[in-house]
């Protein structure tokens, strides 16, 4: 009887893991195509654009400089014990470019722009706005999806570009003048180690990061219910659940681009 | 010409609509009454294709809705204009932005026409002036009337009203009441108003429906329906009181 429940409970749980998984590639799909078939409100990905991208750029660029400089101490002070300082600055890019920056930037990102997303979306489900805008003749995938799709997938590369830039000045300044590595041997392991395709994997990753936090917090959000609480629920589940996704879809990335 | 036929709406295991049937002529002004929970909200969501009817027809001058998918929809949703029952203002948008909406997204007006059209419609709820303003700046009487002036920006052949006057002081429901009255008479509209507030019952319709669990138990003009044998719709319309 006792094993029974608790298949119950499992299986109910997997169900709902793939209803939910179901539901997302749904709005996906909807998304992609509603894209191509209707005209894009530019005003709309532009407004988007700035307030996931341009507003986000303090917070992402602090995130960048400070990781950088702690990697930095941890790695350059045991390299230097080998012998091997001027080597931190080629693992250092290497692992900026590929890992840092796209994924601290989408960690951070998850939070300040899933979390506006979600509850934004949240609040205008539980007020009616959303029925709203389907009476006043459009559809939340086409005013308030797909402009926020198309923003992170857009901003969210830019954003990492900057977090690689500053990520990488934060590693070389704790680098070179606490540690006293040599400024020309971290610059030329740099040179040696990073390749363009480091770069561009980093950047591929975070668009995939940035369409896949855009498209979980619109889901949540287009989901609440229940008032005040349903949508600080969403917001919460958004968050965790962007969360999850990127470090899951990141490793699978990461075998898939640099091995 | 609206026409509903065994039309059933089920929300998991409980079923909010029972195979009801209704014929609702061009410019009837019909209302919608019966107790919370009865299915009248849901009744107008099924009408402009917000929820899908479980089973059952409903079609719009000869088409089909629960056919169409929501872009098809949009077509069918030109003619419809709604007030919510929360109003369901844009509270990131700004008076003039609401009532462009629906003319943005739906129309290719230019800018000066959408400006003509909105000022044209703030007139007609007797609130111009007020483009600049946002929301939550507004009281609730005038939200519902830029929520009604946002519904008939579009020029609607049917308008749905979703309780116009539920939770708003007894003048400024008077007011709401007379608007509706207006609009019906200058725009030629057919009007659904759902509602339990009995002077907007009495005052903005020519025939009244009562649903009751799910049913329709009663149909009929005012007269007729304040005559009711009906227990149940006798006592709904003397609010409850011997």
């Amino acid at each position: 009887m006792e094993s029974k429940r608790i298949t119950d409970v499992i299986g109910g749980h997997t169900l709902n893991v793939l209803e939910e998984a179901g539901a997302l590639f749904i709005l996906l799909w909807d998304t992609i195509k509603s894209s191509f078939k209707f005209r894009i409100n530019v005003r709309n990905v532009y407004d988007q654009m700035v307030r996931i991208g341009i507003d986000s750029i303090p917070v992402a660029l602090i995130t960048a400089f400070f990781v950088g400089m702690v990697f930095a101490v941890q790695i350059a002070n045991e390299f230097a014990k080998f012998g091997a300082g001027k080597m931190v600055g080629g693992v250092m890019a290497i692992a900026i470019a590929r890992e840092l920056a796209p994924v601290l930037t989408a960690v951070v990102l998850a939070g300040r722009v899933g979390a506006a997303i979600a509850a934004e979306l949240g609040t205008m489900k539980v007020t009616q706005q959303i029925d709203a805008m389907y009476a006043l003749g459009t559809t939340p995938i086409r005013y308030l999806v797909i402009p926020r799709f198309l923003a992170c997938s857009a901003m969210f590369p830019v954003l990492t570009v900057f977090a690689t830039v500053i990520g990488f000045i934060g590693s070389y300044l704790v680098s070179v003048f606490l540690v006293q590595i040599s400024p020309a041997g971290y610059m030329e392991t740099t040179e040696q180690f990073m390749k363009v395709s480091d770069i561009m994997g980093g950047l591929l990753k975070s668009v995939v990061f940035g369409g896949a936090i855009a498209i979980i917090a619109c889901y949540k959000g287009l989901s609440a219910k229940n008032g005040a609480k349903g949508v600080g629920e969403v917001t919460t589940s958004a968050v965790v659940l962007s969360l999850i996704t990127i470090f899951i879809v990141n490793y699978f990335l990461s075998v898939a681009l640099f091995k | 010409m609206i026409k509903i036929l065994k039309l059933s709406k089920d929300f998991g295991e409980k079923k909010i609509l029972d195979r009801i049937s209704l014929d609702i002529p061009e410019g009837q002004k019909l209302a919608v009454i019966g107790p919370s929970g009865c299915g009248k909200s849901t009744l107008l969501r099924l009408l402009i294709g917000i929820d899908r009817p479980t089973s059952g027809l409903i079609t719009i001058d000869d088409v089909d809705i629960g056919l169409l998918d929501q872009d098809d929809l949009m077509s069918v949703r030109k003619k419809i204009g709604m007030v919510f029952q929360s109003s369901a203002l844009f509270d990131s948008m700004t008076v003039f932005e609401n009532v462009a909406f629906g003319l943005r997204q739906r129309y290719e007006f230019s800018e000066e026409q959408i400006k003509q059209k909105v000022a044209e419609k703030l007139k007609m709820v007797d609130l111009q002036g007020t483009e600049d303003y946002m929301p939550s700046e507004l009281s609730g009487g005038m939200q519902k009337r830029i929520s009604l002036a946002r519904a008939i920006a579009g020029d609607p052949k049917i308008m749905l009203y979703d309780e116009p006057t539920t939770g708003l002081d007894p003048i400024t429901s008077t007011n709401i009441e007379d608007l509706i009255n207006k609009l019906n008479k200058e725009m030629n509209v057919t009007s659904i108003v759902v509602t339990h507030q009995l002077s907007t019952i009495f005052r903005t319709s020519d025939r009244i429906v009562m649903l009751h669990e799910g049913r329709i138990i009663e149909s009929g003009n005012v007269e007729e329906t304040k005559r009711s044998g009906d227990p149940i719709v006798s006592n709904f319309i003397k609010g409850g009181l011997p």
